[in-house]
């Protein structure tokens, strides 16, 4: 166990290694490393998972968050480090695990050659459930995700939104006890978005655990009772997403535009309220960490500027940087 | 029952098939029927008779077998590598219980039956030719299905190494359509030099086809057994390659 890289508050257990879950925990990740040649994408990260819980990887791109994902799912190796699962080993047991696993993975790999209602049957039996049980959960499914008129429709034939919805009712159809979906609304627009949240949100309810990645940060501080952000393989913070935008960020953001002269000055003014300054060509943040209001009349009579709580987007963009990631 | 599992890959398949039935049977049956007639009728009329058999009869049999081969070996590169690469559904099935050797022999399965569908299509046909096959030929069945699951492995080998459709212009172009010409279904080996021949019997098509004469009509000769263990063998040496090859595609 690396302590560095893992706050979670059972990390500190001190129970014999490996296997050190407790039965109730549903993920526990420890020292997991993969490297594809020399490049190391995942090095040495170690997180749990409690029930109930969802959580959020939050990444640039090659952070290494579907790799994690991926290497969970039995789809790459690991190079080092324990996964358990649901209480078991894998990859070892993989097979008994991943019956009580839902995915939704990051490429719409519904089955085109069916149609929507036997895209959940076929699934259904691929996990053995019987043919009746497999109907009634499929209407279910249908239903719950507003599905049930596309019934015989052909998936080519589908909205984004309905593919992603039914991708969804497909890693639901086990009924399982950890869902993990890989950028679950990437490329829609925002009424698909949201009335996936909506289900999501239903699910966490009822007390489903949820693995979440996404690039989209309302989404994660929507769903996600914690984030794990990742950058270059490691875990670079992990907590609540409020407590964490407060502890790194602080409480409000002034985004202010400017020539080089006026954003000196107010650099410099800012300078007596305790927050952090950052300035890129022609424009100032200021993250505060107290009240600043009372400077505020000095953007009186600026040209634009905006006054807005700190949220995940400047915590990310604080811990891994502005520069673009294109591998 | 963990052991039939891959029928499960097997019935997803065949779900989709029963969707395009016609579209897959005149694929499958026609090139061979086409060459029954073309060859058979066409040619056939001014061609002395082989070892007693009339020229359509001498290469109905090597036709059936080689239905089987196309049909198998189709289904599992362009069919498969459809399925693996363009719709997902290998990485969307193993994240079921599934295994990959599920997924493997399912698809292996999958190809020998659509072969051996084919093949018995057209042996029922045969009549209408004028060719009526012995009650051997019941044998067909078990060879044909052997034969099958040899080359939808050795299409699944393709699929596992190929990058892009054009790839299986190799294997049809390099293996496939020489095993048409070549493996006996329309000359008779038997006046190769024996060396040649004995290389010939170590190549795929050629024992089955020679044994899908003989039971056609009922006439024996020649090493049986060897002609039974080459195929037999060989097709289990491609499973087991299959498999692996898959499974280094599909886990980084």
């Amino acid at each position: 166990m690396n302590p560095s890289t893992d706050h979670s508050p059972m990390a500190t257990d001190n129970q014999p290694a490996p296997p050190s879950s407790s039965p109730e925990e549903v993920v526990v990740v420890e020292d997991l490393a993969k490297y594809f040649g020399e490049r190391c994408a995942v090095d040495s990260i170690s997180f749990r998972i409690r029930p109930g819980e969802c959580v959020g990887f939050l990444g640039p791109n090659g952070a290494g968050k579907s790799t994690t994902i991926k290497i969970l799912l039995g789809l790459i190796r690991r190079s080092e480090g324990t996964i358990r699962l649901l209480g078991d080993e894998v990859p070892r047991h993989y097979q008994r695990v991943i019956e009580k696993i839902g995915v939704v993975a990051q490429d719409d790999n519904l089955d085109p050659d069916l149609s929507v209602a036997e895209n959940l049957l076929t699934y259904a039996d691929y996990f053995s459930i019987p043919k009746a049980r497999a109907r009634q959960k499929t209407e279910e499914l249908l239903h719950f995700f507003a599905l049930e008129n596309r019934r015989q429709e052909i998936i080519e034939n589908l909205s984004g939104g309905q593919r992603r919805r039914l991708l969804l009712a497909r890693a639901l159809i086990n009924e399982p006890k950890l869902l993990i979906l890989d950028e679950p609304t990437v490329g829609l627009d925002p009424q698909a978005r949201h009335l996936i949240w909506e289900r999501l949100t239903i699910l966490l309810d009822q007390g489903t655990t949820m693995l979440l990645t996404s690039h989209y940060m309302d989404e994660v501080a929507r769903l996600s009772n914690r984030v794990l952000i990742l950058d270059r393989g490691r875990i670079v913070a992990q907590g609540a997403p409020e407590q964490l935008i407060t502890d790194l960020v602080g409480l409000e953001v002034f985004e202010v535009d400017g020539t080089d002269q006026e954003l000196d000055r107010l650099t410099e003014m800012f300078s007596q309220c305790n927050a952090s300054l950052e300035r890129l060509r022609d424009k100032l943040y200021i993250y505060t960490r107290e009240d600043c209001s009372r400077l505020e009349h000095l953007l009186g009579d600026r040209r634009s500027w905006l006054r807005r709580p700190a949220n995940l987007e400047d915590l990310f963009i604080q811990l891994t940087g502005r520069s673009l990631r294109e591998s | 029952m963990k052991i039939l599992r891959f029928t499960k890959v097997w019935l997803r398949n065949y779900r989709v098939w029963r969707k395009n039935i016609m579209a897959t049977l005149v694929g499958n049956l026609g090139q061979p029927f086409l060459f029954l007639i073309a060859m058979g009728y066409g040619m056939g009329r001014d061609i002395e008779s082989i070892n007693g058999l009339s020229y359509l009869q001498f290469i109905a049999p090597g036709l059936v077998a080689s239905s089987v081969m196309y049909s198998a070996a189709f289904e599992t590169t362009y069919g498969s590598y459809t399925r693996l690469s363009l719709q997902k559904t290998y990485e969307a099935i193993l994240m079921t219980p599934l295994t990959i050797t599920d997924l493997v022999l399912g698809e292996i399965a999958w190809g020998a039956s659509k072969g051996l569908f084919s093949a018995l299509i057209m042996v029922a046909a045969l009549p209408l030719f004028g060719v009526w096959p012995s009650p051997w030929a019941i044998g067909l069945i078990p060879l044909l299905l052997v034969s099958g699951i040899f080359f939808a492995a050795l299409g699944l080998i393709m699929t596992a190494l190929a990058t892009n459709y054009e790839f299986f212009n190799y294997f049809i172009s390099l293996i496939i359509t020489p095993l048409f010409l070549f493996s006996g279904i329309f000359f008779p080996l038997d006046s190769l030099a024996p060396p040649v021949q004995s290389a010939f019997l170590l190549l795929p098509l050629p024992p089955v086809v020679d044994l899908s004469r003989m039971l056609t009509y009922g006439r024996f000769e020649g090493p049986l057994l060897l002609k039974i263990l080459i195929p037999l063998l060989s097709s289990l040496i491609t499973v087991w390659l299959a498999k692996v090859l898959i499974e280094r595609r599909l886990i980084k």
